[in-house]
C-alpha cells in the first residue's frame, strides 16, 4: 500500500468518526449511558416499596430462571417467567413474518408504479401512521370487539348467528402488532425495490426463469438489504411491546414488556425488571446476531446490515 | 427547514408565555379532575393548575421517588400515604393556611393512616365490588363468587381490573381472611381460586364504565363510581358489594416536599375543602368525597345512588386494606405474578 | 416501465393483496373519524351525528397543552435525529472499513436493540438527578431523549439509500474541481432526499407516538398526547380522543397534501 493510500484510508476513517460523533455522543448521553445505570441496579437489593437498597444481591438474576415458593420455600423453575418470555417471541416473530408477507407486495407494487402514482402510494400508506399509535390500537379495537364491525356485518349477512369472541387474545394482539408496525416494514423494502433494476428481471425471464426462479434467485437477494432493516424495525419493537398486548389482549396475558413494567411497578422487584431488561436485551441481540449471519451471507451490499 | 424552526419558536414562545402565570402542578389520576373545578380555582386565584396524569399508585411513587418531578400535589390512595410520608416525600401540612381543614367530616379526620390529616384533604373515597348486567346474570351479586366461582351465565363476559391490592384483598378476604393476610393457608386458597376462575375470565383491563355501559363485558370487579356512570348509560348494570369482605379505599391530596408552588398548593387545598367545591368533584367522577357538608351541593342523583350510598346491610363486610407489611406484600406479589402468566 | 402485455415486474397476486392490505389500513381510520362525530359519549355506541366532541376537546386546555407539547417535541426530536443520522449515515457508508465501524454501527442502532421500558427507567433514574441538580425541569429532557432514540429510524432508510448510490457522481464532481461542500450540497444531498425524507418521517411519526419513555421522563405539566390519553385509559375514553384525532389527522393530510403537490410541481 502506498502512503496516499495509507493517508487517505486514515483520513476517510477519521472523517467517518467526525460524522458519527454527534450522533454517538447524544446516543450516549440519553439511550446507551443510562443502560450501565440498569446493569447496576440488577445487582443490588430490591427495596421494600420498590426502588433498590445499595447492598449487591443476585437475587434478581436468580429471578428469572427460579422462583422460591412463596408457601413453601423451596426454590423451583419459574414457569411463569419462561412461559411470558416464550409467548412474547413467538408473538414477536409471528409479527414479522406477517408483516413481511403483507409488506412485500405492497412494497413491490407500490415500487412498480409510475413515478408519479409512486408517490401517491407512498404517501396513503403513511397516512394512517400520523394518527397516534394509541388511538389506532383503540379503532382496531372498535372493529374486532363483539358489536364491532366484523362481528356485525357477519351477522348481517347471516354467516354467523352470535358474535365471535376475537377481542382480548393472542391473536388481537398478533393482528394489533401487524397493524401498527406494517409501515417499518413497508418502507425499508420500497426503497430497496424502488433501486432494483427491472432489467435484471428481463434477463431472469430472457433465460427462461419461472417466475418463483425470478423471484428467489433475482429479486429476493437484491432486496436483502430491505428485509433485514424490515424485520429488525418489526421484530425489536414487537418484542417490547407495551400498548398494543395491554390494549388488545386485554391484560391477561403479558408480554415482557408488560412484566418488566411490572416489576418496576406494583411487582416492586427493580432489581428482578433491571435483570429482566437485561435479558430481553441478550435475547435480541442474539436473535440479530443469528439473522445478520444467515440473512447476510451472500446478500449484496449491506456488510454490517 | 427554515420554517419548521420559525413554527416551532412560535409554539416554545407560547408554551413559555403561560409559564409566567401563577401556576400549579397536579399529579393526579387520570380522568378524575373535574375541568370545571379548576377553571373555577383558576377564576378565583388567577392560578392555573396543570394536571399529569398517571395510572397506578406505584408508578406515581417511583416518579415521585425518583425526584426532580416538578410537580406540587399528588393524589394518592390512603395506604400509599404512609410510604410517602416515611420516604419523606410529603410534607406536614401547615394548618394555619387551611382554614376549611376543620370542613374534612369527623369520619375522615382521624384516619389510621393519617391522624389528625396532618398530611392530607380528601379527594374521593370509594369501594371495590362487583358490577353485574343483571340482563345476563340475575343471581346474587353481593358475593366474590361472582369472579372466583364464575357463574355459567358470565363465564368469557367478565372483566377484573388490574389492581393488586384491590383483587388479591378480594380474594383473602373470600378466603376467609384478613386483608394483607400472611396466613399460608388463607393466601394458598385465595391463589388457588383465582388462578382456576381466570380462564372464565375475559380480560383483566380497566374501562369498565365504557365497556359496561356497551356489553363488551357483562361484568366486572369495578369501583363504584365507575359502576354508577355504566349504569346511567345502561340500567341493567347493578353494584353488588361482596359479602366476604370487599376494599374501601380513599384517595388524598398530599403536599410534596419538593414542591415549587408551596403558597398555592395550599390555596388549592383550602379551596377542595369547601364544600360547594368538593361536590364538584364528586360531580364528575362519581365518588363520595370527605368534605362535611358537600351532600348539599351534589347531583340529586348521587345522594340516593346505590353505589355510592352503601346499604347498611352490606356496610360491615366493607374495611380499609392497611399499608401491608413487606412479606404480605410479596406473598401478593406472587400471586400476582402467577395470576398474570 | 409499463410496457403493454408482459411485464416483467408484474407477480400475479401482489396487486391483490396490496389492495387489501391498503383497505385494511384505512379501516379502523375511517371508524375512527365516523366515532369522533358521534352525538353520544361511546366510541363505540353510534347516538346521532354531532359535533360535541370537537368543541369539547376544543374547550379542553388539557388536550390543547398536550397536543401542542408533542408537536413540538416531535418536530424537535425529528429534526435534530435527521441531522445526526445524516451524518452518521455518510460517516459509515461508502468509505473503506475501518476499526469502529461495526461499533458505531451498534451504538446507533442501540435504540432498537432495546425495548423501550428498559430505556425509560435507565432515563428516569439519570434524568431525575441532573434535574434536582440543575433545578431544569423543561422540554429538553424530552427532546434529547425522543431525539436519541429517533437516530435509528433516521439512519436506516438514509443508509440503505447510500448504500445504493455509487460514488460515480460525486467524483464526477470532484474532478470538476467542486469543493466537498459544494459536492455535498449539489450533488450528494439532492440523491439522497428521498432517504433523507423518510427517515424525518419516520423519527417524526416515532416521536409522536411514543408512550413509554415519556411517561417516565415527563415532569410536571408535560403531558403529551399519548400520555393524556394512557392516563384516560382507567377509566373511559370518550370520542373526545377520536375528535382530537381526527383534527390532527385531518391536519397533518392537509399540510402534507400540500407538501406533495408542491413538491412534484418542481419536479
Amino acid at each position: 500500500m502506498s502512503l496516499a493510500e495509507e493517508r487517505q484510508r486514515k483520513t476517510s476513517a477519521r472523517n467517518g468518526w467526525l460524522l458519527s460523533a454527534p450522533a454517538l455522543i447524544l446516543l450516549t448521553l440519553a439511550a446507551s449511558g443510562p443502560l450501565l445505570v440498569v446493569l447496576v441496579y440488577s445487582f443490588l437489593e430490591k427495596g421494600q416499596y420498590g426502588n433498590v437498597l445499595w447492598d449487591f444481591s443476585t437475587d434478581g438474576w436468580t429471578g428469572i430462571l427460579f422462583s422460591r415458593d412463596i408457601f413453601d420455600d423451596t426454590l423451583k423453575l419459574a414457569d411463569a417467567h419462561l412461559t411470558i418470555f416464550w409467548r412474547s417471541v413467538k408473538l414477536s416473530f409471528l409479527t414479522t413474518i406477517i408483516t413481511f408477507l403483507l409488506g412485500f407486495p405492497t412494497a413491490w407494487f407500490i415500487a412498480t408504479r409510475t413515478p408519479a402514482h409512486r408517490a401517491i402510494w407512498l404517501f396513503l400508506i403513511t397516512i394512517p401512521f400520523w394518527t397516534n399509535l394509541l388511538i389506532r390500537t383503540f379503532a382496531i379495537g372498535e372493529i374486532l370487539r363483539s358489536e364491532g364491525l366484523i362481528n356485525t356485518a357477519l351477522i348481517r349477512l347471516g354467516i354467523i348467528d352470535q358474535p365471535i369472541q376475537m377481542l382480548y387474545n393472542d391473536g388481537a394482539v398478533l393482528v394489533g402488532m401487524a397493524y401498527v408496525y406494517l409501515p417499518l416494514m413497508v418502507l425499508p423494502l420500497y426503497s430497496a425495490i424502488e433501486r432494483f433494476d427491472m432489467r435484471l428481471l428481463e434477463a431472469g425471464y430472457d433465460l427462461f426463469a419461472s417466475r418463483m426462479q425470478v423471484l428467489r434467485h433475482i429479486i429476493l437477494p437484491i432486496v436483502k438489504p430491505g428485509i433485514i432493516a424490515g424485520s429488525i424495525l418489526v421484530f425489536v419493537p414487537s418484542l417490547g411491546a407495551y400498548v398494543t398486548p395491554r390494549i388488545l389482549g386485554g391484560g391477561k396475558n403479558m408480554m415482557i414488556g408488560n412484566f418488566i413494567e411490572l416489576q418496576f411497578g406494583q411487582g416492586r422487584n427493580w432489581p428482578l425488571g433491571a435483570a429482566l431488561s437485561m435479558t430481553l436485551l441478550v435475547v435480541v441481540t442474539v436473535a440479530l446476531l443469528f439473522y445478520v449471519r444467515t440473512l447476510g451471507k451472500g446478500g449484496s451490499g449491506g456488510g454490517h446490515g | 427547514m427554515k420554517k419548521i424552526f420559525a413554527t416551532l419558536a412560535t409554539l416554545m414562545a407560547t408554551t413559555g408565555l403561560a409559564q409566567a402565570q401563577e401556576v400549579l402542578n397536579l399529579f393526579n389520576w387520570g380522568n378524575y379532575t373535574n375541568p370545571e373545578l379548576l377553571s373555577k380555582f383558576e377564576a378565583e386565584t388567577g392560578i392555573k393548575v396543570t394536571v399529569t396524569d398517571y395510572d397506578s399508585n406505584d408508578a406515581a411513587l417511583a416518579k415521585i421517588e425518583a425526584g426532580g418531578h416538578g410537580f406540587d400535589l399528588v393524589v394518592p390512595t390512603h395506604q400509599y400515604v404512609q410510604i410517602y410520608a416515611s420516604k419523606g416525600l410529603i410534607q406536614k401540612l401547615d394548618l394555619s393556611k387551611l382554614p376549611n381543614h376543620s370542613n374534612i367530616a369527623q369520619e375522615w379526620m382521624n384516619v389510621e393512616w393519617d391522624p389528625g390529616r396532618a398530611y392530607t384533604v380528601p379527594w374521593q373515597w370509594g369501594t371495590t365490588g362487583i358490577a353485574v348486567n343483571t340482563s345476563v346474570y340475575d343471581g346474587d351479586i353481593n358475593t366474590s363468587d361472582i369472579f372466583l366461582k364464575v357463574p355459567d351465565e358470565l363465564k368469557g363476559k367478565i372483566n377484573v381490573v388490574p389492581e393488586m391490592n384491590d383483587i388479591v384483598n378480594l380474594a383473602v378476604m373470600w378466603a376467609g381472611g384478613t386483608s394483607c393476610s400472611e396466613d399460608t393457608e388463607v393466601l394458598k386458597k385465595a391463589r388457588d381460586a383465582l388462578v382456576a376462575a381466570k380462564p372464565d375470565w375475559i380480560s383483566m383491563d380497566y374501562g369498565a364504565t365504557e365497556k359496561l355501559s356497551n356489553n363488551d363485558w357483562a361484568a366486572s370487579v369495578n369501583w363504584n363510581g365507575s359502576t354508577m356512570r355504566a349504569r346511567i348509560a345502561n340500567p341493567s348494570v347493578k353494584y353488588g358489594y361482596p359479602k366476604e369482605g370487599y376494599p374501601i379505599w380513599m384517595d388524598s391530596v398530599a403536599l410534596l416536599s419538593d414542591a415549587q408552588h408551596v403558597e398555592n398548593a395550599y390555596k388549592f387545598l383550602n379551596f377542595i375543602a369547601e364544600p360547594e367545591n368538593a361536590a364538584l368533584i364528586s360531580a364528575f367522577a362519581r365518588y363520595a368525597n370527605g368534605i362535611a357538608g358537600s351532600e348539599a351541593f351534589m347531583p340529586e342523583d348521587m345522594q340516593t345512588a346505590p353505589e355510592v350510598v352503601v346499604p347498611e346491610e352490606f356496610k360491615a363486610a366493607g374495611s380499609f386494606i392497611p399499608t401491608c407489611s413487606a412479606k404480605a406484600q410479596e406473598y401478593m406479589t406472587a400471586i400476582w405474578t402467577e395470576l398474570q402468566k | 416501465m409499463a410496457k403493454p402485455g408482459f411485464t416483467v415486474a408484474h407477480l400475479p397476486g401482489f396487486a391483490t393483496i396490496a389492495v387489501g392490505v391498503f383497505v385494511c389500513l384505512y379501516l379502523p381510520i375511517i371508524t375512527l373519524v365516523v366515532y369522533s362525530f358521534n352525538g353520544g359519549s361511546s366510541i363505540a355506541v353510534w347516538q346521532e351525528f354531532s359535533f360535541r366532541w370537537y368543541s369539547v376537546a376544543w374547550g379542553n386546555e388539557a388536550v390543547k397543552d398536550a397536543t401542542v407539547r408533542s408537536l413540538v417535541i416531535a418536530l424537535s426530536a425529528s429534526a435534530i435525529a435527521t441531522v445526526l443520522a445524516t451524518f452518521a449515515a455518510l460517516g459509515t457508508t461508502r468509505r473503506a472499513p475501518y476499526r469502529g465501524q461495526t461499533f458505531i454501527y451498534v451504538m446507533i442502532n442501540q435504540p432498537l436493540m432495546v425495548p423501550e421500558i428498559v430505556t425509560a427507567v435507565a432515563l428516569l433514574i439519570i434524568f431525575a438527578s441532573i434535574k434536582v441538580a440543575t433545578g431544569y425541569h423543561g422540554l429538553g429532557y424530552l427532546i434529547a431523549a425522543h431525539s436519541a432514540f429517533c437516530i435509528p429510524f433516521a439512519y436506516l432508510p438514509i443508509r440503505a439509500r447510500l448504500e445504493g448510490m455509487d460514488t460515480v457522481m460525486e467524483t464526477a464532481a470532484a474532478d470538476l474541481y467542486a469543493s466537498a461542500w459544494q459536492t455535498f450540497r449539489y450533488v450528494t444531498l439532492p440523491l439522497l432526499a428521498p432517504g433523507i425524507a423518510a427517515g424525518a418521517m419516520l423519527a417524526f411519526v416515532i416521536s409522536l407516538d411514543d408512550v413509554v419513555i415519556t411517561e417516565f421522563v415527563k415532569s410536571g405539566g408535560q403531558d403529551t398526547l399519548p400520555t393524556y390519553m394512557l392516563g384516560q385509559l382507567r377509566r373511559a375514553v370518550t370520542p373526545e380522543v377520536n375528535a382530537i384525532s381526527s383534527a390532527l389527522l385531518a391536519l397533518t393530510v392537509a399540510l402534507l397534501t400540500a407538501f406533495f403537490l408542491l413538491t412534484r410541481k418542481r419536479d
